[in-house]
């Protein structure tokens, strides 16, 4: 039962990482639209945006260091030029466009996941903002709130791409 | 656009645009970096990263210091949120474009 440290940062990056921005979408989700119910009391919005800033801000600092252990450690190994005769399995980008029934994986997976994955903490980092500058008058606020909400659905459909790719293309060519 | 109000929601339209600007310029140098191998190999700021690394660094600076300079700008003031919450959605819609393989790759 043994990884090796290359395998242990695509584990942290897109497991633990990536898996717990994606978990916690569905909960700021829910929160973020009970917090407009004509339901939801004064105290009941107090406790809510509590959590609601809380978890955005996590959120956000989870979806910078997805970004930025799959950027600057794990993707140099991924598209490492392999030298001649090299073995293929040590260098998932040149094993999946060796062949032309994988190389989509990279021309269009990867070309996508690595691109659009910087989309999320950008916007992440400016709905926790928005989150906790306006506080409660969230509630209030029909105009804003939609608008948070749509900004926060955009940041997940960006690391869901990245994510579902990402899992794809481990299964496909898996990091050695 | 602007006008002065006792409760200002200058900040928070500063946040929202700065993050429609940071997308668009993800969007508009993944589209550069394809369509110019010179601008490829100037966003090339660190070899094993590739042209990712400089793509990013460009994007992630352009929303900060967009966000810094409307933060200051806007701070005390009001604006018509209608309006600037459209011009973020299509600078967002054009960064999302702007970063899927099948248009970037047409340049």
């Amino acid at each position: 039962m043994e990884l090796t440290a290359r395998e242990m940062w695509a584990v942290i990056h897109g497991m633990v990482l990536g898996s717990l921005f994606l978990l916690a979408y569905a909960g700021g989700l829910a929160e973020l639209i009970n917090l407009g119910s004509e339901w939801a009391t004064e105290t009941g919005i107090a406790k809510r945006v509590r959590r609601l800033i809380m978890g955005t801000w996590v959120m956000a600092v989870v979806a910078w260091l997805t970004v930025i252990t799959g950027t600057w450690i794990v993707y140099p190994w991924y598209r490492a030029t392999p030298p001649a005769g090299a073995d293929l399995h040590m260098y998932p980008k040149g094993l999946l466009v060796s062949k032309v029934t994988t190389a989509g994986w990279h021309n269009f997976g990867m070309e996508w996941k690595e691109h659009v994955a910087w989309l999320a903490p950008i916007l992440a980092t400016a709905v926790a903002y928005m989150v906790t500058r306006y506080g409660a008058r969230l509630a209030k606020d029909k105009q804003l709130h939609s608008a948070v909400i749509v900004l926060f659905s955009v940041a997940f459909f960006a690391a869901a791409v990245a994510g579902l790719f990402g899992a794809f293309i481990n299964k496909a060519a898996p990091i050695h | 656009m602007m006008n002065q109000q006792s409760e200002s929601n200058g900040p928070i339209v500063a946040a929202m645009l700065a993050a429609g600007i940071g997308s668009f310029v993800l969007g508009l140098m993944i589209c550069l970096a394809e369509g110019s191998k010179a601008i490829g190999s100037m966003l090339n700021f660190y070899g094993p990263v590739g042209p990712l690394s400089g793509k990013t660094i460009v994007a992630i600076v352009a929303w900060l210091v967009a966000w810094a300079v409307l933060a200051s700008k806007w701070k005390d003031k009001s604006a018509d949120f209608a309006k600037i919450y459209n011009v973020t959605i299509i600078l967002l819609i054009l960064g999302l474009l702007g970063s899927f393989p099948l248009f970037f790759d047409l340049f």
